[in-house]
């Protein structure tokens, strides 16, 4: 099995929004200071890494994982090469600034063919944050190939077919299809695996060749901010007003019989 | 220059009847289409009910498409796109909208592609500007912590996902008049690459969570699927159900189907009480909307207590026994 995973570094969505501010252009959130925000590799990307690995665990092949991103993004491949992967690009071009969904979609399935063979594309169900959820959709449009979204579970058979569980609103869909596909992952797939000492030490020497739009033969008017089919309008940070009473106590075990003292009153309970 | 004009809405049935976010929809669309002084139109799939086509028109509906084919039995993909694109292609519409539901999140994006645009996805608010006559669609990003608007540049159709539950669905209007049409499209068997082999339903026990009055929720804080005994016993004292967060159900310590959040369910129960956990964009997106949130969390700088109503900082082993113990004796008064 022949496969690339997709995967994007973000700041950490845990972040508290006062140390985040929205950019010059109002573009997007950037730290307020660097040091105090963490880069991480979005959390269901993650998730995709790990189906490739036991996907291969099973079955034997390779992993190769892209990002198209700043040169921090070299960290977030370390990060899954750390888990297991075999190698890895980064697409990184001034062409590529700016890239929106449709044009990150088309870049990263350029890249997709520049590698060459593939059986299995992996991707992560959704960004952690911009929440498009659509990069994997716009991928497999691009390469041709059938997308399988909201995946739980996948089991590769015969070398040609994978069978997937879907996690979808009401349980559990099964459904099958034949290879080249693409799938988009959630966290049931199971949780990314550490990486071992020895791994990282090794993913750190790792070498990540860097790809600009030339590389990937990318139509220039598809890529960066040319073919914008959804605008930025405007991005705030709203404030949030909040208004929760604490109840107190002289201990926690006061405290929490004074809660419920205070929901009565409120006539919660 | 933009040809296309009105709006529609892909509908999702429940039981035979019109799903709540179909509700939703025709809400927001009816809105939408007023501002624009265009027509809304709904497609519903599967066979054409008098009774459920007139109830769309009674929620704001002009117009009615009921397409029916074997293919469309089951929701499957590929199927789905080509008959929307086959009814999309006849009435051109300029905005397409659909839930940020397990049918919607897969739909939307594959059909926007199909039309070489994107789309907007979970947004939690849509409306006109008056003056460009476009749609500005909101929704939230960085993990909640900003709010972006969204319009369409080159891109048409407009096509968004709207989350559930963030509209109030309006009341029924029985003497509104629309039309009610049975479309036919060709679908071609050999074209499906991916094939619906079943469905393994969840198995609930007990109350379900988006019908529940009280919610106790544990979150990665609790530790151990044990700790849920915990909250569990506390459900019993309050008449609740058990739900959990992500990280939770991840970690096996509670059923999938009782996540509660963006990749779960949409809950607003009168009372919400969350223990141990910090309150992600990704669980508020499901929780938000309860009535009275009460919250239980060791770190005082924790996201949920930007949406609690009450709070208690502090180690919840510490807080709950005694919590419980009061609860019982104030509860049975």
């Amino acid at each position: 099995m022949d496969m690339v995973v997709c995967v994007k570094q973000i700041i950490d969505p845990v972040t508290p929004a006062s140390l985040l501010e929205i950019d010059m252009n109002g573009k997007r959130a950037q730290p307020k200071n660097p040091k105090l925000v963490k880069l991480v590799v979005s959390d269901y990307d993650l998730n995709a890494v790990e189906a490739a690995l036991k996907i291969r665990d099973a079955n034997g092949g390779k992993i190769t994982v892209i990002s198209l991103g700043a040169k921090s993004a070299i960290e977030a491949i370390r990060e899954c090469i750390a888990m297991g992967a075999d190698e890895g690009f980064l697409l990184n071009d001034p062409f590529f600034d700016e890239s929106n969904t449709y044009s990150t979609a088309y870049s990263l399935s350029k890249a997709i063919r520049k590698i060459g063979l593939f059986d299995l594309i992996l991707c992560g169900v959704q960004e952690g944050d911009w929440d498009a959820g659509q990069v994997g959709s716009g991928i497999a449009k691009f390469l041709g190939i059938p997308c399988i979204t909201a995946v739980g579970k996948a089991e590769v058979k015969d070398n040609k077919r994978v069978a997937i569980e879907r996690v979808v609103g009401e349980g559990r869909e099964s459904v099958e299809v034949p290879t080249p596909a693409l799938l988009s992952v959630r966290s049931e797939i199971g949780a990314p695996r550490y990486p071992t000492m020895k791994k990282q030490m090794a993913a750190k020497k790792k070498e990540i060749p860097i790809w600009n739009a030339k590389d990937i033969a990318a139509d220039e008017t598809k890529v960066g901010d040319s073919a914008v089919r959804i605008k930025l309008m405007k991005l705030a940070i709203p404030i949030h007003e909040a208004k929760c009473e604490f109840v107190k106590g002289q201990t926690p075990e006061e405290a929490g019989s004074n809660l419920a003292l205070r929901l009565k009153e409120a006539k919660l309970i | 220059m933009i040809n296309n004009t009105g709006i529609l809405v892909f509908g999702e049935l429940s039981g035979g009847k019109l799903a709540s976010i179909t509700l939703e929809l025709l809400t927001i669309g009816r809105k939408l289409g007023d501002d624009l002084k265009q027509d809304l139109n709904v497609l519903l799939i599967g066979s054409d009910s008098e009774s459920v086509g007139q109830d769309a028109i009674n929620y704001g509906a002009d117009r009615v498409y009921w397409i029916e084919h074997p293919l469309l039995e089951n929701y499957q993909t590929e199927t789905y796109k080509e008959a929307l694109l086959g009814l999309y292609k006849q009435i051109m519409p300029d905005i397409v909208l659909m839930g940020q539901t397990s049918i919607g999140k897969d739909l939307a994006p594959s059909l926007a592609f199909e039309l070489d645009t994107v789309a907007v996805l979970d947004c939690i608010a849509l409306s006109i500007d008056p003056n460009a006559r476009r749609m500005e669609q909101i929704k939230p990003v960085y993990g909640g912590n900003a709010i972006a608007t969204y319009v369409a540049e080159s891109g048409r159709p407009q096509i968004a996902t709207l989350r559930p539950k963030t509209v109030y669905p309006s009341q029924k209007d029985g003497d509104r008049k629309g039309e009610v049409i049975k479309f036919q499209i060709e679908l071609d068997p050999s074209k499906i690459r991916v094939h619906v082999l079943g469905m393994v339903k969840d198995e609930i026990v007990g109350e379900k969570l988006e019908e529940a009055n009280v919610i106790i929720c544990g979150g990665r804080g609790m530790g151990s699927a044990e700790a849920f005994a915990q909250l569990n016993e506390l459900s019993k004292i309050l008449h609740g159900v058990v739900g959990g967060t992500r990280p939770a159900c991840d970690a096996g310590w509670l059923p999938p189907y009782l996540q509660i959040g963006l990749t779960g369910k949409l809950v607003s129960p009168n009372i919400y009480l969350g223990v141990a956990l910090s309150g992600s964009s990704q669980h508020q997106a499901g929780m938000a909307g309860s009535k009275n949130i009460i919250a239980i969390n060791k770190d005082p700088e924790a996201n949920i207590f930007n949406i609690a109503h009450y709070g208690v900082v502090g180690d919840y082993r510490k807080i709950l026994p005694s919590f419980m113990e009061k609860c019982k004796e104030l509860v049975s008064k």
